[in-house]
């Protein structure tokens, strides 16, 4: 008993205090900054080394729906290329995925997230969702997972995973969508009541990432269905999930 | 014909590689078995005139491992080996499924991951073994989890509550991992950031794995203080899943202290991660012919103290935890794999030595930083889901003791060396202890020396099996229980 309690003292307080406000560490790869000015030569050494074709070049730009950041074109730019450690990532727009040279943190969050006052009010205080992982590799899974922790505790703002479809008021997807779980994909989602939202979460969702181009994907449920938010990261962090989630259904400002 | 006795992580011709008639492979790959070895890897490699299959077994006593091939034409058959090596079975499923071949006389053959040889099965009902009888009942679970997890399908035969028969449908998750490896054959980082990608919750084991199968057969030396940083980064990593494990298998006992404490302590771990090398599961550490980051002296000091305190922390949550009689009754002698089915159905990992099986892959087959010091393997013998969460609370312990050692010995060494091509016409097997035990990446390389064939195998694969024999006779209740104290991964298996 004794133990017990010595045990809850030492455990203290985990919980970060306020999730908007947090500042992640410096190593923390988020937002990519690009310069303007970069050298030709330069220019063609980084839109080649993108492991998920994620860069193209003249311009450079970055799409962060396909990103993976692994830095490895930081590494080769000579200082072109800064991934900063602002982790606000998520958008409801798919075009706003692409970062051209010169665009800065605070410009990209200016119009991420549209918060829609249709959304915040049939979500904004309680949001139930379905998370279905189609060929995700167990990254974004755990940081899912981990979003509702001691430490992030999602659960805070009414926000919850449950298990069954029928309770939930959306789907999170992970992974590039297997065609071997194409199916069960799409009878989650019509399983969940109308109105109703998706969340793509990590590269993979978004873009296929680095299986983008196996033979073995079925991606049709993304022509079919609208999606409402897109978390890029491989994978994200839960701070940059949980934002996103509370933006999405107006609850940022609270 | 003699077996070709190789080294974890040696290069080696193919020409060097024995080739036997199916009938003499078959019966010196059983007459090894039966005389107490190890079955790695068995696959189906093909070549222009029929399908060369390599089998690989490990004599863990003394460090050594032996391949030998043979060759049989395609669409043909061969008599299975699973009725004499239980543990071949699913390798025998994914041959018959990739290559076409038939092992004749198999128990219980179907595919892997719903496709067999280019014809497309995902149309066929899979076909689950069924119980019949009045009062029997099956329950099906999945694709999709309740939780946050992969998919896989369980199908469960019971009789009231009690658990008589547990199969497990994989494929799900099936990204077709191997071909993209050969598609990509040309982009060295991108079969990087693949492998780090085959279980993303064993990003530095099978990263790993993988950069010293291309280091070995490009002929890259690596330094050791790069060599130091990957021990540390592996030993970071097993420390947080199996702080995770045990955060799981608290809630799944209603033990919430220990669902939040071990939670939060294994956040601390992962973010020291994430400070050496920006994310918190070690993507992007890791580089052909060595590492991207060092650790400067504030990382040192930084990681030191971190492990230094966890040390207390573990000890003092473990210790809360493994005396508490309600936690106790629930985990001990439940889903009990004795020692001699583990052995037969090819365990790997902490689940085997919870099993009292022991094989360390960093005792009994030492890579990088593991060859200049001694691994004590650690074993216990009651092979029930106590026995498979205390052996977490102890290689924690040992982790930490290793963590320390290295920091406390950390080399001078340059980063990286580069790599010059790979040798054409080689084989190499690449083995390394994950958390959840034995990775096995074969790496084939041709003519030009391009990568002509790899097989990965993630220890999921040996252990998926052990779960099902751990639920028989169980209330089906327990099950997530036994699931957690596997912590199997899905697309480790479906590739």
């Amino acid at each position: 008993m004794l133990d017990l309690i010595k045990l809850r003292i030492r455990h203290g307080y985990q919980s970060i205090g306020n999730l908007r406000t947090a500042v992640l560490m410096e190593s923390h790869r988020g937002f990519p900054e690009i310069l303007t000015s970069i050298k030709i030569e330069d220019e063609q050494k980084i839109a080649g080394c993108c492991p998920t074709k994620a860069i193209t070049g003249n311009p450079v730009t970055i799409d962060l729906g396909k990103c993976i950041f692994c830095g490895e074109c930081e590494r080769i730019s000579n200082g072109a290329i800064r991934f900063t450690n602002d982790y606000k990532l998520g958008t409801s727009k798919k075009d706003q995925l692409l970062i051209a040279p010169g665009t800065v943190y605070q410009e990209y969050r200016a119009s991420a997230i549209e918060a829609k006052k249709k959304i915040h009010s049939l979500f904004g205080r309680s949001l139930k969702l379905r998370q279905v992982s189609a060929g995700g590799c167990n990254g974004c899974e755990m940081e899912l997972s981990a979003c509702g922790n001691v430490n992030f505790d999602m659960g805070r703002f009414g926000i919850d995973f449950v298990a069954s479809p029928r309770h939930a008021d959306g789907i999170v997807l992970t992974g590039p969508i297997t065609k071997n779980m194409a199916p069960a994909l799409m009878d989650a989602y019509k399983s969940v009541n109308d109105p109703k939202i998706v969340i793509a979460v990590g590269a993979c969702a978004i873009s296929g990432g680095l299986f983008a181009d196996s033979d073995e994907l079925n991606r049709e449920f993304l022509d079919k269905i609208k999606v409402d938010l897109y978390i890029p990261g491989c994978p994200p962090h839960p701070l940059t999930i949980i934002n996103a989630i509370l933006e999405l259904i107006g609850k940022e400002s609270r | 014909m003699n077996w070709l006795e190789i080294k974890n992580l040696q290069t080696v011709s193919l020409n060097e590689i024995p080739r036997l008639p199916v009938d003499e492979f078959r019966s010196r790959l059983v007459e090894k078995v039966k005389g107490g070895k190890r079955l790695v890897q068995l696959f189906a490699d093909p070549e222009s005139d029929g399908i060369a299959i390599y089998a690989l077994t490990a004599d863990d006593n003394n460090s050594r491992l032996s391949v030998a091939s043979s060759k049989i034409k395609l669409k043909s058959s061969y008599p299975s080996l699973t009725p004499d090596i239980p543990s071949a079975s699913l390798f025998e499923r994914e041959m018959f499924e990739q290559a076409g071949i038939l092992p004749e006389g198999h128990p219980w053959l179907k595919p892997i991951r719903h496709g067999i040889a280019g014809i497309d099965q995902r149309e066929t009902p899979y076909e689950f073994f069924s119980m019949t009888g009045k009062e029997i009942h099956e329950v099906g679970v999945g694709p999709i989890h309740a939780g946050i997890i992969e998919p896989g399908h369980f199908r469960f035969s019971c009789h009231g509550e009690k658990v008589y028969h547990l199969e497990i449908e994989h494929g799900f998750q099936h990204r077709g991992v191997e071909k993209l490896f050969l598609s990509n054959a040309l982009r060295p980082l991108s079969l990087v950031k693949l492998s780090e990608s085959i279980a993303g919750d064993t990003v530095i084991g099978h990263c790993g794995s993988f950069v010293r199968a291309l280091e070995s057969l490009g002929d890259a030396a690596v330094s050791r203080r790069s060599k130091t940083i990957r021990t540390i980064a592996l030993e970071l990593e097993r420390i947080a899943v199996h702080l995770g494990d045990l955060s799981a298998l608290s809630g799944d006992v209603a033990y919430l202290t220990g669902n939040s404490v071990f939670g939060a302590l294994r956040t601390k771990v992962i973010n020291t991660t994430m400070s050496m090398c920006g994310n918190r599961f070690g993507r992007n550490l890791l580089a052909l012919g060595g590492v991207n980051v060092d650790i400067s002296s504030p990382l040192h000091d930084q990681i030191l103290s971190m492990v230094n305190e966890l040390e207390d922390d573990v000890l003092l949550a473990g210790e809360v935890m493994f005396t508490s009689a309600s936690i106790l009754e629930r985990f001990e002698k439940t889903g009990i794999i004795e020692k001699e089915t583990a052995v037969e159905i090819g365990m790997v990992g902490p689940a085997a030595r919870a099993s009292g099986v022991s094989i360390d892959v960093r005792a009994d087959h030492p890579f990088g930083a593991y060859e200049s010091f001694p691994v004590h393997k650690l074993t216990l013998d009651s092979g029930d889901v106590f026995a498979r969460a205390y052996i977490r609370f102890v290689e924690i312990q040992q982790s930490i003791k290793i963590i320390r050692d290295q920091l406390n010995n950390l080399p001078e060494g340059e980063l990286r060396s580069t790599l010059s091509g790979l040798q054409p016409n080689c084989f190499v097997v690449s083995l390394t202890e994950g958390w959840r035990g034995e990775i096995a990446h074969v790496v084939l390389t041709d003519g030009e020396g391009n990568i002509r064939r790899i097989k990965i195998k993630d220890p999921s694969f040996n252990n998926w099996f052990a779960l099902a024999l751990a639920v028989r006779d169980e209330g089906i209740s327990d099950f997530p229980l036994c699931n957690k104290s596997f912590n199997l991964s899905y697309c480790g298996v479906d590739l």
